[in-house]
Order: C-alpha cells, then structure tokens, then sequence
C-alpha cells in the first residue's frame, strides 16, 4: 500500500493520454476531480491486487457515453457514489474497494476521485491496460466475470441497476440508458471478489501509468528523447514516423471510425502509412505491411514533444511518430482475440504480435 | 469622399492608415505608442489628416485594433473584481470554479464565487430550473462589492436561456451599471475553459472601456463624427456597446489584423500569409479572407480558455536571428538580436552574425555595407540560407490544410529576406505597404455572426438542418450591422460525436458580410 497524491495524479494522467491509444477522452476532467478530492479529502491509498483479501468486495467504476459532454456537463462527484450506494444494497455486502476499468484516457483518473472522496482505497490495476471503446472489451469479461449487476448514475440523483444476460446486452441497454440520462454517466460494474481481481485483472497499471508520464517528463528536462524513453519502458516499437497528408471520419452508431494517411519521413521516407481507427487506433499499416494490430497499443505521438495525440486531434501537418506496445497476454489469447482483435473491428487479419511483425520488417 | 480609419495601437508602435471608399491606401504611418495609449492615437490621427491634406468630416468609419486587453490580462493591470456565477448544480460541483487559475490572479478577481441549480442538457433540456429566488439573494450579497459579474451556464452553446434568465435577474437588483458577461457569448464547448474566458471577460471590462473612450476622445478632438468599430481576433468588427461587453473578443486581433491586411494587399482570400518580425516568424492561414482557428485550449495570462483566437504557428526566426558558427556547423537562432539590429548585424557594423547579414551576402538584399560579410564563405552561407527557408517552409507545410499548393504572402519587415519561390506556395507575393498590415486589417475589417448547436444529423435531413443553421448565422450577422445583400457564409465546421448513437453533430457556422453603409 502507497499513497497517491497530486504529483502522482499528475503523472497518470500523461500515462493516461498515452495509453489512451488515441481515444478515452482526455484526461484532464478526471485530473481536475482528483485533485479536488485530494485536497478536501486527502491522499488515496493504492492498494497492489496481491495486497487484497480473496473475499473482498472490488468494483471498478468508469464514466460512460461521450467525453465531449463530460468536459461540459462535469459531475457533480455523487454519482458514483450513489452508484456504489445502490449497488452494495443489491449485492447486501459492502465495497472494500473500487478500480480502473480501463487505463486510457479519462476512466483513469475518475476512480482515483471516486476513491478520494469516499475513502475507499483503490486497486493497482485495471480491465483492459489501455482503452477500447465497448463495455465487454475488459479483461474481467474474457475471465467469465458477470457485467452486471451494474449501476449507471447521474447527477440528478438517478440511479439504475441492471441485470443483464450477458455484455452484448449490457452495453446495448446502457448505451441507450446514457442517451436518456444526459449523455454522460458514472458506473459501477463488473462486481468482483479479491479472487476474481487476482484472476482476471491486468496488473499495475496505474504504478505504469505513472512512470510513464515521470518517464516523459524526466526525459524532457535531461533532454533526452522521450519518445525513446519510454518505448524502452513499455518494450514498444517505433512503427512509422511522417507526416498526416490526409484524414478521413465517418460516424457509425455512436463510433467514429476513419483513416489517417502519414507520409513517411526520414527513414519511412518513401513510403505511406495509413492509421485505422474506431475512437480509438485499431491498425497501423504500409502499402506492403501491416505494422500493428488490436489489442496490441498502437500511440500516435508527436513527434516533436512526444505527447499522445488523440484520434479527434490528428490533422493534415501535424508530424506524427506511431509506436506500437504489445499487450497484456489475457489480451493475445483466443477468447481475447476475439473480443478485440481484428476481425471484431471488421479487418480481414489474423491477429499477429507486433514484435513478430516488427521483426519480419527487419528482414 | 468619405475615408475609413484604422488605428492599430501596439506594444510599441501605434500604426494607422486612411483608405479611401474603395479602399485605396491613402496615407499610412507609425508613431510611437504612448502610456496613456489616447495621446498616442491622437498623435497617429493628427498626423495622419495632416499628411494627407483630408478633412476631418469626411471620416465617416474609424477602426481600432488593439492589444490592451491582452496586455492587462497577462500583467495582471487593471482587472476588475469579479463575481463567479456556475448555473448547472448538481452537475459540475465535483470542480470548483477558478481551478487550476493561478493564486496571484485568484487574490486580483476576489472570493465570490456560487454553483447555482439550473443548466441544461446536450440536447437542450434542462437539467433542473434555474434557481431564480438564488440568483436574487446572490445579487443582493454582491451589491456594492463587484461591479463585473460573470455568468456560465452547462450546455449554454446549446441554449442560453438560463444564462440571459440569469442576467436578467442580477439587472433588476443591480442596476443597469453592473457589467455581467455571459459565456455563451464568449467561449465554445468545454465548461471550465469557457468558464474561464469568461471570467477574464469580466476581468477587463474597466480596461476595455478606458481604451474605447480614449479612442473616442482623440476622434473628438480632432473633430472626426465617424462610426466606431473595435476589432475582434476573428477579423470582424464590433460595436462599442458590444466592445464593452466582450472585450476579451479583441485578444490577438493584432496577428488577425496583419493575416487579413496581408491578404487584402495580396488580394488572396486563400492563402497562407508570412509575416517575418525581427526575432520572431507568425505563420497563419486565410480561408475565404479569415484566419482559421485554433481547434486547441489556449492558456491566456495562465489560464487555460478556449475561447476562438487565429490559429498562429510562430518560430524563432527573423531578421535579427543570431546565427551560431562552430568550424563548418552553424545553428540559427531561436536568440536575436531585435531591435539591436541596427547596432549589431555585421551589414550595420556590428559584431553579431544574424539572418539578415546571411541574406545581403548571398545579394538577396541590398542593406547596410555588404563588404562587412564578404569574407564569408560562401558555400556555408548556402547551406545557412537553405536551412532558414526549410524553416519557413516545414512551418508553411504544417500550417496547411491539404497537399495543394496555396498562395503564399509575405509580409512584415523582414519579408525581403525569403525567395520569391517556396515549396509548397503556388505564388508568392511580397506586398507593398506590408508594414502596416495590421492597421489595413482593422480599417476593411468586415461584420460577422456565428452560432454553435449540436443537431442529430441523419443523411435525411442532414441538408435542411444545415440550411436551417446557415440562415440563424446570417441572421445574426445582418442583426450585428451587416449589409443584408453583402452576407456569406465564411466557414462551416461540423463534427461528429464520438460514444453516442444518433449521430450527434455539433455544428458552427460563421457567416460576414461588408458594413451596411
């Protein structure tokens, strides 16, 4: 157990962005709750999944629906407690302590204020090592963890739980619930025991979190190459580095999906890259090559500052460096594959580690 | 013959020009910029009329352009105190208002600050009723304590009504004399950001007000009876009345006013414009005659806003950029020399190797002695050269908005430095008069109005809806003093929401037409 104060906030949140994967929402709403929290209720307390009871009650809590109504509808700070609330009176046991569902972009953080103000400790760890854009995306999920019971809240004060047959259901009906309830709502779900945390959670992610962005930090005020850095930390490669030339959207049921082309510059120079995307980056490509693939992390930085560019940020201009980070093994195992490998988003691969794709690039 | 003024007041200088009624530069000139900024005006008017042997009551448009508002701001000078006003409770108590502000302008705008129950949703209902019996207890406490208040409501892009509800209420207790700003009028999307914006609104109301008076009394002195417009960062113009209200709306008008003077000098209503200081090249681009925006939060004086302001790439490179030599690698700049060129530059005499000593020893130029940098090798000189021309274009290239070549302006003193052909320009034009294209810029400045919404966008009735849109912003436009046959649309932004169903768009559309005379 450590704790968690304003300066390791801080650091998560740039960890956040980066393992965002270019979607999840900025981070910086989730950032400033956490430090009010902190400072009207005092440090958090990060608990390692091993240091957790087997029979202790973990929810992990996330916002759900659109990010840009989250930075204008800001919560209030009650709704995932009052989701906690409902859900410890379905459950008849009481929370011991919440998590990150997701480690990119907004979800992150907002936890880590949910643990602020209600004093609950909060578990190192999360359901996915990174962002994907649908509910049964989580590693809980592909360990037979049960959606529901699940709690959607808003700030009005309204609650609902539901008991869904399986995840398809569970993010169908709370997507439509969300609509109804302003577009933008905090959750607790994936109820969970010590056991099934120790079983079917990614480890550390936030501790990862945190050193990336002291990692980006520390290595602008060395002057040394952050992007280096940290694909060092995470073991990533560089896939591609140019130049967006061209960038296409569309909207398809609350997704935006869409391709960026980079013109390759300095030792791609010659070559294209084209960048998929779903919310968040699916599939990194050449003319001749697929260079990454989902569920493995592809980041757009920039290539000057190394900071995370996110999917709704990318324009013509902007030099742009992909790297590419394997993924936790629950993700590159068969049932993982299929929840969010590449033919869930509708490409015609077979999912292929990025070292191995990387390392046939070098022959 | 009617005249236009345009008046440019600056850190440094105070730039003015007279155009003629089809906007033929009559007469231009700089004078130095005065502490009390209206002697300086004064001076620059008189001088002007002078010169150019017109009579005052021909005058009948005067412009100002000016960066007061920006300078209080950032030197903390000047600022009102300010009363916090959030409308959206329950929603948004989890982030108090003023987070993230630094402490020393915290301590300036004072302590009152309300969440108040109220706000609506992303598709314009409510999230509760507007706490109105709050409202009027909250006026009654602010009495006689603030005399600028700024209000922001949740989702007030999409309806404002609980914010003008608002203002309303706080007139009938306060009076007529308190200033209230409303964000809907001032920033976008992003609650804390436009919040902000608003805040430092109301924060410059006082400085806003002595400006325009000031600008007013010089005018009446020299017995000019002219129409006053302020200028806007978006390259339109508004009334005083208006000024009054969202001064804040004038930061950065100086760079709109130099990209738009650019652009009319050039006569490119397309183009990418270049304007080469002596430390320091803005880079920013034209579409239909204004300035794209930046799409990022921008932190103004510490405070991160997201209010409209150009889109402006700058980089460390002017006339008086220092080059640095070691054996036969050199770098260039970011330092200069600035307004130290006259002593230091080689070509002058100096000691100091800049850009522009590069520039007269390969006779790009024709300054100061080029015998001083004779002895320099040439070949080295190429590669410097070259290098500051891959600058400008890397940053011409990144400001772009596709691969198509554009027109490409250079303006500014240290314009002649550059060749006349650049990678990625179709053209490139170095007009004349370049020197006072920020006060041109105020002096054509045109009226405009815009309005942001989200819709649900179907295929369907995805062309109604815009239609729908377009008419609403020319409908403010001609509302804000446009001649109604001179209105066009100017830009249409519309993009998808990401994570919810129903192709949820928010669309903004900006139209802007000629004064009606």
């Amino acid at each position: 157990m450590r704790l968690i104060g304003k300066e390791e906030v801080e650091n998560i949140a740039i960890g956040a962005a980066l393992l965002g994967t270019g979607g999840g929402g900025d981070p910086f709403v989730g950032k400033m709750m956490a430090f009010q929290a902190i400072e009207e209720q005092g440090p958090v307390e990060l608990l390692d999944i091993t240091e957790i009871n087997d029979e202790d009650v973990i929810v992990p809590s996330a916002m759900m629906g659109a990010p840009t109504v989250l930075v204008e509808k800001i919560p209030s700070g009650d709704e995932a407690l009052e989701a906690f609330h409902s859900l410890e009176d379905v459950l008849n046991k009481k929370i011991k302590a919440t998590m990150p569902i997701e480690a990119g972009g907004v979800n992150s953080l907002l936890p880590v204020a949910l643990a602020a103000s209600t004093g609950l400790p909060i578990v190192d760890g999360d359901g996915m090592g990174r962002a994907f854009p649908e509910l049964q995306m989580v590693t809980f999920y592909l360990n037979g963890v049960s959606t529901t019971p699940m709690v959607l809240a808003d700030e009005k004060g309204n609650s609902a739980v539901l008991n869904m047959v399986n995840g398809e259901w569970a993010e169908k009906i709370a997507r439509a619930a969300t609509m109804e309830m302003g577009g933008s709502v905090m959750n607790a779900i994936y109820p969970m025991n010590g056991r099934q945390v120790k079983d079917a959670s990614i480890y550390r992610t936030l501790t990862l979190e945190e050193n990336i962005g002291r990692t980006i930090k520390e290595a602008k005020a060395n002057q040394k190459n952050p992007i280096e850095e940290v694909l060092q930390l995470l073991g990533g490669f560089t896939l591609f580095s140019g130049k967006v030339i061209d960038i296409e959207r569309q909207t398809d049921g609350g997704f935006v999906r869409g391709t960026a082309t980079i013109e390759g510059l300095d030792q791609h120079k010659g070559d294209n890259g084209y960048l998929e995307f779903q919310n968040e980056n699916l599939i990194v490509k050449t003319d001749h090559d697929v260079l990454c693939m989902t569920p493995d992390l592809i980041c757009v930085l920039d290539t000057e500052t190394a900071l995370p560019m996110t999917t709704e940020g990318l324009r013509y201009g902007a030099r742009v460096t992909v790297i590419g980070i394997p993924a936790d093994e629950k993700w590159r195992t068969e049932k993982g594959v299929e929840v969010a490998g590449p033919r869930y988003f509708g490409y015609d691969y077979d999912f292929t580690p990025v070292e191995t794709l990387h390392e046939r690039q070098g022959e | 013959m009617t005249f236009r003024l345009g008046i440019d007041v600056g850190g440094t200088n105070t730039d003015g020009v007279l155009l003629d009624r089809e906007m033929n530069v009559v007469h231009s000139l700089k004078t130095p910029t005065t502490d009390d900024v209206e002697t300086g005006i004064y001076q620059t008017i008189n001088q002007l009329i002078t010169d150019a042997h017109v009579d005052a009551d021909n005058i009948d448009f005067a412009m100002l352009g000016t960066t007061q508002c920006t300078n209080a701001i950032v030197e903390r000078k000047h600022l009102n105190k300010v009363a916090i006003i959030r409308i959206g409770a329950p929603a948004g108590t989890a982030i108090k208002p003023l987070a993230g502000v630094p402490d020393d302008l915290k301590a300036i705008l004072g302590n009152y600050t309300y969440m108040v129950e109220g706000g609506h949703e992303y598709n314009g209902d409510e999230i509760s009723p507007l706490n109105e019996g709050k409202i009027r207890l909250i006026a009654e406490e602010l009495k006689g304590n603030v005399d600028s208040i700024a209000v922001t409501s949740i989702f007030s892009p999409v309806s404002k009504r609980h914010e003008t509800r608002t203002e309303e209420i706080l007139r009938d207790v306060l009076g007529d004399d308190i200033s209230v700003s409303l964000s809907s009028e001032v920033g976008s999307m992003g609650l804390l950001e436009r919040e902000n914006a608003t805040i430092l609104n109301a924060s410059i109301i006082d400085v806003a007000k002595r400006t325009a008076e000031g600008f007013e009394k010089a005018l009446n002195t020299k017995g000019i009876d002219a129409k006053v417009f302020f200028c806007q960062n978006d390259g339109t113009l508004m009334s005083k009345h208006y000024t009054l209200k969202y001064p804040i709306l004038t930061v950065a008008c100086g760079p709109t006013n130099s990209l738009r003077g650019a652009s009319f000098l050039s006569d490119n209503k397309d183009a990418i414009i270049v304007d080469v200081g002596g430390t320091t090249t803005d880079i920013g681009v034209l579409a239909k005659g204004f300035p794209r925006q930046s799409s990022l939060a921008v932190e103004l004086g510490g405070v991160r806003t997201n209010f409209r302001m150009p889109d402006i790439h700058s980089i460390g490179l002017g006339g008086g950029t220092v080059i640095h030599l070691e054996g036969d690698q050199f770098t260039v700049g970011p330092d200069s020399v600035g307004h130290r060129i006259q002593e230091e530059a080689l070509v002058f005499g100096g000691s100091t190797l800049t850009a522009t000593d590069v520039a007269v020893a390969l006779g790009k130029v024709t300054l100061g002695n080029p015998e001083n940098v004779s002895h320099l090798d040439s070949e080295l000189l190429g590669a410097i050269y070259q290098r500051m021309t891959d600058m400008v274009e890397e940053s011409i290239d990144k400001i772009k908005t596709s691969a198509d070549n554009m027109p490409v302006a250079l303006v500014g003193g240290g314009n002649v430095l550059f060749p006349d052909d650049l990678h990625g320009a179709s053209e490139v034009y170095k007009p004349e008069n370049g020197g006072v294209a920020n006060a041109i810029g105020s002096a054509i400045s045109q009226i405009s109005g815009e309005i942001e919404k989200i819709y649900a966008i179907s295929p369907e009735n995805r062309e109604e809806i815009l239609n729908n849109a377009k008419q609403l912003a020319i409908n403010e436009t001609i509302e804000a003093g446009a001649d109604s046959e001179k209105v066009e649309i100017v830009d249409i932004e519309n993009v998808p929401l990401a994570y919810l169903p129903g192709n949820a768009t928010r669309v903004k559309i900006k139209a802007a037409g000629d004064l009606a005379l």
